[in-house]
């Protein structure tokens, strides 16, 4: 899985593919799908925001309790930062992260910009240092969004948590996140807690030593 | 019956919120990948390609159901459409600006068939990222996009179907009910 741990290394590999291929029609998709990487498309945030919401009204439907959903979106953003992060290590040009608080810098001032178009601030670090707060005074995904009474503990924007948690994961840090305050359910601000629990050993496959 | 809490409760700010067009973007990379997530979820709910389609048509008429009235508030004053092609002409200019930032493609009637309508998008949004499998090649998955169109002019009084095809890019067949056609000709006579 993690074969691309640096940035040129995966450039490479994609520019011998097409060299290697020689189909025409193959290499001008590939070209073109680098051309597409570095203009980073924008799009209007209703959409997504409407998107997002009728998948969660979907997930209320399809599961019993709002338990059970707030762990299908966690899935779901798993899944989804894991092929994330890819995007990102292309588009922005960083590289390796030397501490945790380099880490959440890039996270709030380069990937949530990058991706939601807002800069969370990072505040309440723990002595140690292995844990801070990501406050989001605007959520994208929660416009027009109003919790019902009886979906007290659904977590709506859990899909976040997956997310970071999946993305971090690819790039060897294993992080616990959860959300402890939410303007959803009355707080003035969306606050979300990241734990550093540990770096994740690499696994390179046998024989690539 | 009691009252709905949320009205006594004092905290809808969403409620004072202002209609007009917010300035906020996201990337079409955290769209594309939610929208592939979801199209996964589907998949793995339904037994057939058809199956998939309405499941994803369903999930468009959740955002269609809810840009409507937003959109007609904010661009229309309010006022609804009340002729068929007014409200056709409102999907292809005002709701495709709103939701992929430009107007379709175009907007054709069939030759042979009054009621039928199509919206034709060469390159769709939706699709931007999707490669459909050889083994499913009629799965559209602007079939979502099919489901937005059908709730806008359900909710509008113009109960259709609308259906997602591969021709000439991407086409949204819409069907109107035959009532909306009569009605129309009604209209037409004053």
């Amino acid at each position: 899985m993690r074969i691309w741990s640096s940035d040129s290394g995966r450039q490479v590999s994609e520019a011998r593919i097409e060299e290697a291929v020689g189909n025409r029609e193959f290499a001008g998709k590939m070209s073109r799908q680098t051309n597409r990487g570095t203009e980073n498309k924008k799009m209007n945030s209703e959409l997504f925001t409407l998107t997002y919401g009728a998948l969660v009204t979907q997930l209320c439907k399809d599961y019993e309790n709002d338990e059970d959903v707030n762990k299908q979106l966690d899935k779901m953003g798993y899944n989804i930062g894991v092929r994330l992060i890819e995007d990102f290590l292309a588009r922005s040009n960083v590289g390796r992260c030397h501490d945790f608080r380099e880490t959440a810098d890039v996270i709030a001032k380069v990937a949530f910009k990058m991706y939601l178009g807002v800069t969370p601030s990072v505040t309440n670090w723990s002595p140690a240092g292995d844990e801070f707060s990501l406050i989001l005074e605007n959520n994208p995904l929660v416009d027009f969004v109003e919790l019902p009474d009886n979906h007290s503990s659904l977590i709506y924007s859990n899909l976040l948590c997956g997310l970071l948690r999946g993305a971090l994961e690819m790039v060897q840090m294993a992080i616990d996140v959860k959300f402890v305050q939410d303007t959803l359910k009355g707080d003035n601000v969306t606050e979300i807690r990241m734990k550093f629990i540990k770096r994740i050993e690499e696994n390179l496959p046998a024989g690539e030593e | 019956m009691a009252m709905d809490t949320r009205f006594t409760r004092g905290k809808s700010a969403i409620l004072e919120r202002s209609l007009t067009r917010p300035k906020s973007e996201v990337s079409l990379s955290a769209f594309t990948l939610l929208f592939s997530e979801i199209v996964q979820y589907c998949q793995n709910r339904v037994y057939s390609v058809s199956e998939l389609q309405n499941k994803l048509s369903e999930l468009g008429h959740q955002v269609g159901a809810r840009i409507l009235d937003v959109l007609v508030m904010r661009e229309k004053n309010g006022k609804r459409e009340t002729k068929v092609i007014n409200v056709l002409l409102f999907i292809k200019v005002n709701v495709w600006k709103a939701l992929f930032g430009k107007e379709a493609d175009k907007l054709e009637q069939a030759n042979d068939d009054d009621k039928t309508y199509y919206i034709i998008e060469k390159e769709p949004l939706i699709n931007a990222y999707i490669s459909v499998p050889k083994e499913n090649s009629t799965l559209n998955c602007a079939s979502f996009t099919a489901g937005i169109v059908e709730a806008i002019l359900s909710y509008s009084g113009f109960p259709a179907k609308v259906t997602a095809h591969w021709h000439k890019g991407t086409t949204l067949m819409i069907k109107f009910d035959e009532s909306v056609i009569a009605r129309d000709k009604t209209l037409d006579g004053r």
